[in-house]
């Protein structure tokens, strides 16, 4: 068999995959959007403004409600020792205007 | 196109000559999209999952500070804010942190104080009314590392040192975890109870305002009225958010800066310099009679086939590692210190920008790297070319 046969196959191959995931994708969005509307309401309801996704420290569980100085909250320049933190960028509102 | 598919032929039967080399190419370029592709994915998806979840986030919260640290605030600051024109209901929210010795993870204790229901499936149990005292609803995590069963007793311990125990009612499923992993619900009374908080104090104030355009203005007349709070906007926290799962921030921009790197330094690798072998194969090409054009299209079938292989097998692996396996490679990264880590499982919404961004970024540098150096090589002399 010639090669550029087997390769052009192997491309169509990835890409009917690739537009496949797709279409699940969109499928699984469409379906998903009741359970997003579902935890929409449960924010609401109990009233929660975090992702509970790192649960080490306060700035890290709840990065909405730190206070400014959270990164170095033992004491002024004290070194970041939370994995999570170098994950997590400093706010907006400090990077723009210095925290005024 | 019958010539194309025809040096297309020569451009696989060449890539093969030297497979051991061109398979290594195609194992690091799938590589390299990989990690960039799973990153772009991870980050698209939390992002979309975050901002359409916390949209149900309160408008405004109210805190207070002292000495630059959120501190307590007093109940008394209801009234003062209520008066302000354009305020509706005001509340205390009284919510906290709980470090469990038994399993070393934090949870957030939440004190109930209204009666609560969303339309859907959140739990196993039922919902913990406001006079369930003794009661309590946990998430997911918590159930998970404490092995308890609704019905069973919730131990905590207060601040004297005593032992509290809460009947559980329901537990959080794990479809809600993103945001009830570490929750502990109690009500308002076993909250201040628990804690010996002072009856007066609120953690913070939820505010709502009646037009949800003029949350910033309220948010600055309560910090002229009462210098001391530090008010959070609907906005700012799905800013946070945003902010946070951006690509460019953090870990994720050092993982995506060194994934990049990487491919730079193939394809710089590819563009600087042909070898001996290649260059000899281009002198014999152009002896025989091939067109300049023709090795250019030879070299251009070769870049494409290798990086386009390599660009659908590492989109296609990300896709797999992201939304199936849960980025589980990225996952001892992201999880850090956390105990209570959830087990998320995205929703697979994917930006295809974002993939034609990375075809352009990944396969088009790849080929022109492969071309250039050949067409240094195939303008030149055979002659020449061929004695190296």
């Amino acid at each position: 068999m010639k090669k550029y046969i087997v390769f052009i196959g192997i491309v169509v191959i990835e890409i009917v995959i690739f537009l496949g995931l797709l279409l699940y994708g969109i499928d699984k969005v469409s379906e998903k959007k009741a359970e997003l509307n579902t935890l929409r309401q449960l924010a609401h309801e109990l009233r929660l403004t975090d992702f509970s996704i790192w649960t080490e420290a306060r700035y890290t569980r709840h990065p909405s409600q730190a206070d400014w100085f959270s990164a170095f909250q033992d004491y002024p320049s004290s070194v970041e020792h939370f994995p999570a933190g170098s994950i997590i960028p400093p706010p907006e509102l400090i990077l723009k205007e210095g925290g005024s | 196109m019958k010539k194309h598919l025809k040096i297309l032929e020569f451009a696989l039967s060449s890539l093969l000559r030297r497979k051991y080399k061109n398979l290594s190419i195609v194992l690091v370029f799938s590589m390299v999209t990989f990690v960039i592709a799973s990153i772009l994915f991870l980050t698209h998806s939390f992002k979309k999952e975050a901002l359409s979840v916390l949209e149900g986030a309160p408008q405004l919260i109210v805190q207070r500070l002292i000495a630059g640290r959120h501190a307590l605030i007093p109940v008394s600051y209801i009234d003062e804010i209520k008066k302000m024109p354009g305020v509706g209901k005001v509340s205390p929210r009284y919510w906290g942190y709980y470090y469990d010795q038994l399993t070393g993870a934090n949870y957030t204790i939440i004190g109930l104080d209204r009666a609560w229901s969303v339309n859907g499936r959140v739990m196993e149990g039922t919902a913990l009314a406001p006079e369930d005292i003794g009661y309590c609803n946990i998430g997911f995590g918590v159930s998970d590392r404490r092995f308890l069963q609704v019905g069973d007793d919730l131990f905590l311990q207060d601040t004297k040192g005593g032992l509290y125990h809460f009947k559980v009612k329901g537990i959080f499923n794990m479809k809600s975890q993103l945001l009830t992993n570490d929750l502990v619900l109690i009500t308002k009374k076993d909250f201040i109870n628990l804690f010996q908080f002072p009856p007066s104090m609120a953690t913070d104030l939820v505010v709502e305002v009646y037009n949800p355009s003029e949350v910033t203005n309220i948010a600055k007349k309560i910090k002229e009225r009462l210098p001391d709070t530090r008010p959070i906007t609907h906005d700012e926290i799905l800013r946070t958010y945003n902010s946070l799962f951006n690509w460019r921030s953090g870990l994720m921009l050092t993982m995506f800066a060194g994934a990049v790197l990487a491919f730079v330094i193939l394809a710089w690798d590819k563009a600087t310099g042909l070898s001996a072998e290649e260059r000899q194969e281009i002198g014999i090409l152009k002896a025989i009679g091939w067109e300049t054009s023709d090795v250019l299209a030879l070299k251009f079938w070769e870049g494409a086939s290798l990086s386009i292989i390599s660009y659908l097998t590492g989109i296609i692996a990300a896709y797999f590692h992201v939304f199936f396996f849960g980025a589980s490679i990225f996952a001892p990264a992201l999880k850090g210190w956390s105990v209570l880590f959830p087990d998320f499982r995205l929703v697979p919404d994917i930006d295809i920008y974002q993939c034609f961004v990375l075809f352009m970024v990944t396969v088009l540098p790849y080929t022109v790297a492969t071309i250039v150096p050949s067409w240094k090589a195939a303008v030149t002399d055979p002659d020449s070319v061929m004695r190296g």
